[in-house]
């Protein structure tokens, strides 16, 4: 079958929902491919590129009139009247708040297939368009903060004076908030987050930032965070508007899916903000945002100077990595729905994924799908084996790790030892107390330089020790000159052994060691 | 600071002079062994460590040899004949040794190596009890029971090494010997060996000494290769660095007694390196060091793994189908076990990966913390082959990429890249592993399926969709693709 890809018409005017890269892949699959001229040109993805991917170059009625069509917004009515009954839309639908569209995609007659509704499963994260997006807005938005933030991020001590680092706080740990705080403390801000959900603060942690929690506490069974109560919400806000006043840059990734977005800031939370504050809210959309005072797809700057981002085209304006990253997951998508790899896609409607998608199918609409749950919710019943060859999601591989044991079994041979080392002291004669000291301190030294050691140098570091062992011939050599012979032939023997060790084991080190290289020694 | 005293007899005047000389050297060394184990830890500054060591035995070694002729007049002629025989037999061996090893040999050798220092620890024991017999006082208590836990820990350490190196060259099986009761009786052979110390510290005479020290050395002679028969080939890498500890402890004793601070000090280096190393191997397998020294696998009491389930059918695959496939991957994760050192394998991998660099591949090295017979036994054989160690990969560093992966390359390894680690019910139950079945595709190089991993577990991983099975030799296997692309 033959996919279009169209220009983008509406907000993501810059994105193309395939790169020459997608394209070379989705022939792989069996597809032809083509693209409407100067699609990609955007994003940098000039014609011609296309065309060395083997796709053909062609008219936006063409596009349209192809069996697939991929895409990445809502179409117009004059579109889909382009579009041949029968054919496929792949896009962003948002079928929930777009009925409208639904209903005339399901008249045309073809099969409409929502990508922002891929249910948050793990087998189905490779094809997740609003994870991709997030992902790259989340960095966007940090961007954007940063290009509107008068000061630096890092901290510094220079000769003329001290530079306090930038405190960034993000509301919703999301894909975006995660990608947002990971971008915020690479760029050197001291960085703090929330979430509704307090399971997320293990994720918050790892990113090296600190997790700021809310008396409000939800457990997710979708992947998402749900709308509050207005009781929650008001505790919440209060947390989130103490927070604002004390960073300078907020940004609020709240967003829930298909709805208004809910109110995190007030007027009166943004009152309290210092001057040169900055918010990004991700939340905006033309129905509002997370932030009272934020106009949808504008910059704004309140009176006491708090400036309010309220783009609501993040992804778009890095159009290189985010058509890649949506490219991929269409691709994703078609080696789901197309496993014999012959260009003959089929949306069978039992795969709990291609069902969460299909908004229309042969002109029926069958939205909205049967709730899905997310696997990660803990289901102890499952077959184990089955569950194993799935690819695990984050929940998955905790099982994994090792079991964390109580404080006292982790300690107490410390104890033990310390206990050991202090009686050996108090009972040992007096002329011997310096060997038992001697002894300790070394064991001591020796655990700490050996603590650092690479996995890959612990064979060498074997022979080594062995070598050093060998030291044990200072022992028989003290001993091979006494007069009676039986002594000296024993320390003979003994000698003769441990200097097996100390050539041997020497010898075979810088052996191994004249093996390992690097890559540039070539 | 008086710390290096020592209580050797060193008579006034010159030999007073030479005995702080010869104390300066003891510290010299004893830094320099410090610093080489440090220079250790980076593979830039590495050989720089091996050095260092060399240096201070140098330093060590030559200032024994000259106190020791310097305070015996009337023998030194004799004892520098000795002295230097001895050394010189001693590094023929040695030299010999280390220059014929093969590189799959490593844990042989190792193995063997830690033999040595314990027969040398029993000697020297001897040696020290022969010269100072039992006398009255509280130094001669402690003296004696130093003797008798160097001549303990020593012949452990001996035997054990001895066993450990039949085991890993294959010359004994490496299947757990599991007696009846045989955690009693080796608490029996402990307790019975404590009793024989404590009685043989009350004798007070060379012919009194010798009965306990004699029966003290048969028992820990059975003890040590009672213990390592017990144990698993898989727990391998934990005995080898456990010996490598016991080892370093039993020439700490020695140097308790005869009151050498040089042989305390680098006895403690020694014995607290192995000590972490097996700690890290434990953690590796994540199994309790005491339930690795007790032997078997898992617990040895719990029933046998249900073998009956059905994992379904596997998939066979050719060596001309993997070169095409690896022709259209991407990124392409090599994780090897210890099947490719059976298999002398790391030559012909290397050159795969030195192909597949070439055609733009990105190639990668999973190592599992204990694939292999030792620790860091993987790191050694890719390092031969000359596969540059930073495209070398701890599993912790690699183990979250696998889903980005074309293909994975699993060689001759098995419970390392086990799913069912993440089961409750498995033998294996909890040991991280890596996560190989979460990329694209999965090769297993395999010699048949007949064969289990060292666990005895069946592996569900070969029977997933996504892996196939290339049943042959792995060098042989490696060769062909190598010929195929």
């Amino acid at each position: 079958m033959k996919i279009g890809v169209p220009k983008e018409w509406q907000g993501v005017k810059t994105l193309v929902a395939a790169t020459p890269d997608t394209v070379e892949k989705l022939i792989g699959l069996g597809f032809s491919v083509c693209v409407e001229s100067g699609a990609g040109a955007a994003a940098n993805y000039p014609d011609e590129h296309y065309v060395r991917a083997d796709a053909e170059v062609v008219s936006g009625e063409e596009v349209w009139a192809s069996d697939i069509v991929t895409a990445l917004d809502t179409p117009t009515g004059q579109q889909i009247a382009q579009m041949k009954a029968g054919a496929t839309l792949v896009s962003r639908l948002n079928p929930s708040a777009n009925s409208a569209i639904i209903e005339r995609l399901a008249e045309q007659g073809v099969t409409a297939l929502a990508m922002d509704m891929v249910p948050r499963i793990s087998r189905a994260q490779s094809l997740d368009v609003r994870s991709s997006m997030a992902n790259v807005g989340g960095y966007r938005a940090v961007v954007e903060a940063a290009a509107h933030f008068g000061r630096l991020f890092g901290g510094q001590v220079t000769a003329a004076g001290k530079i306090a680092p930038a405190k960034l706080y993000v509301i919703g740990v999301g894909v975006a908030g995660l990608a947002a705080i990971g971008t915020a403390k690479s760029m050197g801000a001291i960085v703090r987050a929330t979430d509704v959900r307090p399971e997320v603060a293990d994720q918050v942690e790892s990113l090296n930032a600190e997790f700021v929690p809310i008396p409000v506490v939800q457990h997710s069974e979708d992947g998402y965070a749900k709308e509050m109560t207005a009781d929650q919400a008001k505790l919440a806000n209060k947390v989130y508007a103490e927070q604002a006043a004390e960073v300078d840059i907020v940004i609020t990734t709240a967003q829930i899916p298909g709805k208004q977005p809910p109110l995190l800031l007030d007027a009166e939370a943004v009152a309290g903000m210092r001057p040169g504050s900055v918010i990004v809210d991700m939340g905006a959309n033309e129905k509002g945002g997370n932030c009272a005072l934020t106009q949808a797809g504008k910059v704004i700057t309140t009176e006491n100077g708090v400036t309010i981002i309220g783009y609501t085209d993040l992804p778009s304006r890095l159009p290189g990595q985010a058509s890649q990253l949506y490219g991929q997951n269409i691709v994703n998508f078609f080696k789901l729905v197309t496993p014999e790899k012959n260009g003959e896609p089929v949306y069978d409607q039992n795969d709990e994924v291609v069902r969460g998608v299909t908004a229309v199918l042969d002109g029926q609409v069958c939205w909205p799908p049967p709730a899905v749950k997310v696997s990660a919710a803990p289901k102890q019943g499952a077959a184990p084996t089955a569950k194993a060859q799935e690819p695990s999601t984050n929940a998955d591989s905790d099982k994994l790790a090792p079991k964390k044991k109580s404080a006292f079994a982790r300690h107490w041979w410390k104890a033990l030892a310390a206990l050991l080392g202090a009686a050996l002291i108090l009972a040992a004669p007096a002329e011997m107390t310096s060997h038992f000291i001697v002894f300790e301190l070394a064991c001591v030294v020796g655990f700490y330089v050996i603590t650092n050691v690479t996995h890959a140098l612990h064979t060498p570091l074997m022979s080594v020790t062995n070598a050093i062992s060998g030291i044990i011939i200072v022992g028989s050599l003290t001993q091979i000159g006494s007069d009676s012979p039986v002594i000296a032939a024993v320390a003979f023997v003994a000698a003769l052994l441990a200097s097996i060790n100390i050539f041997g084991g020497f010898l075979v080190t810088h052996r191994m060691l004249g093996m390992f290289r690097r890559s540039s020694e070539d | 600071m008086d710390l290096l005293q020592t209580s050797f007899n060193v008579s006034a005047g010159a030999l007073d002079f030479l005995g702080h000389v010869e104390q300066l050297a003891y510290l010299l060394a004893a830094l320099l062994f410090i610093l080489a184990l440090a220079n250790l830890s980076k593979q830039k500054t590495a050989q720089l460590g091996n050095c260092l060591g060399i240096c201070g035995m140098v330093v060590a070694l030559a200032s024994v040899i000259v106190v020791s002729v310097a305070n015996d007049e009337r023998a030194a002629v004799l004892a520098i004949v000795l002295v230097v025989f001895a050394m010189a037999i001693g590094a023929a061996i040695g030299v010999w040794h280390a220059v014929k090893v093969q590189m799959t040999e490593m844990p042989e050798l190792v193995a063997k190596l830690h033999s040595f220092v314990g027969l040398s620890a029993v000697l020297v024991g001897y040696n020290s009890f022969f010269a100072n017999p039992g006398a009255e006082g509280a130094s001669s208590v402690f003296h004696m029971g130093e003797v008798g836990l160097a001549v303990f820990i020593g012949a452990v350490t001996f035997t054990g090494s001895i066993v450990a190196y039949l085991k890993l060259s294959g010359k004994i099986s490496g299947k757990p010997l599991t007696l009846p009761g045989r955690n009693l009786i080796n608490l029996a052979m402990l307790v019975a060996s404590i009793a024989l110390i404590a009685w043989f510290i009350t004798t007070r005479s060379v012919e009194a000494g010798l009965v306990p020290l004699a029966i003290l050395t048969v028992i820990s002679l059975v003890l040590g290769a009672h213990l390592v028969l017990a144990i698993g080939g898989g727990d391998m890498p934990v005995v080898v660095s456990m010996l490598n500890s016991y080892s370093g402890w039993a020439a700490a004793m020695d140097g308790f007694t005869l009151g050498n601070d040089l042989l305390i000090i680098t006895g403690a280096l020694v014995g607290s390196s192995g000590a972490y190393l097996s700690y890290i191997m434990c953690q590796g397998m994540n199994r309790s060091f005491v339930s690795v020294i007790l032997g078997g696998f898992g617990n040895g009491s719990s029933s046998a793994p249900a073998e009956d389930k059905d994992y379904g059918d596997y998939t066979e695959t050719t060596a001309e189908e993997v070169a095409e496939l690896l022709k259209r991957s991407k990124r392409v994760v090599i994780t090897p076990g210890y099947g490719m050192a059976v298999a002398q394998a790391q030559f012909p991998v290397a050159d795969l990966t030195k192909r597949l660099m070439a055609m733009g591949v990105d190639v990668k090295f999973g190592i599992h913390p204990v694939a292999g017979r030792m620790p860091g036994h993987m790191n050694v054989l890719l390092a031969e082959a000359n596969v540059p160690y930073d495209c070398v990969y701890e599993m912790d560093e690699i183990n979250d990429d696998f889903a980005d992966v074309d293909t994975v390359l699993v060689i001759g390894a098995n419970d390392t890249v086990n799913p069912s680690a993440s089961e409750a019910d498995s033998p294996i139950a909890g040991m991280p592993v890596l996560h190989v079945w979460e990329a694209h595709e999965v090769i297993v190089f395999k010699r048949s399926m007949g064969n289990a991993g060292y666990a005895g577990v069946q592996n569900p991983l070969f029977f997933n969709k996504n892996t196939k099975m290339l049943l042959a030799d792995a060098k042989a296997s490696v060769d062909a693709i190598n010929a195929a692309l």
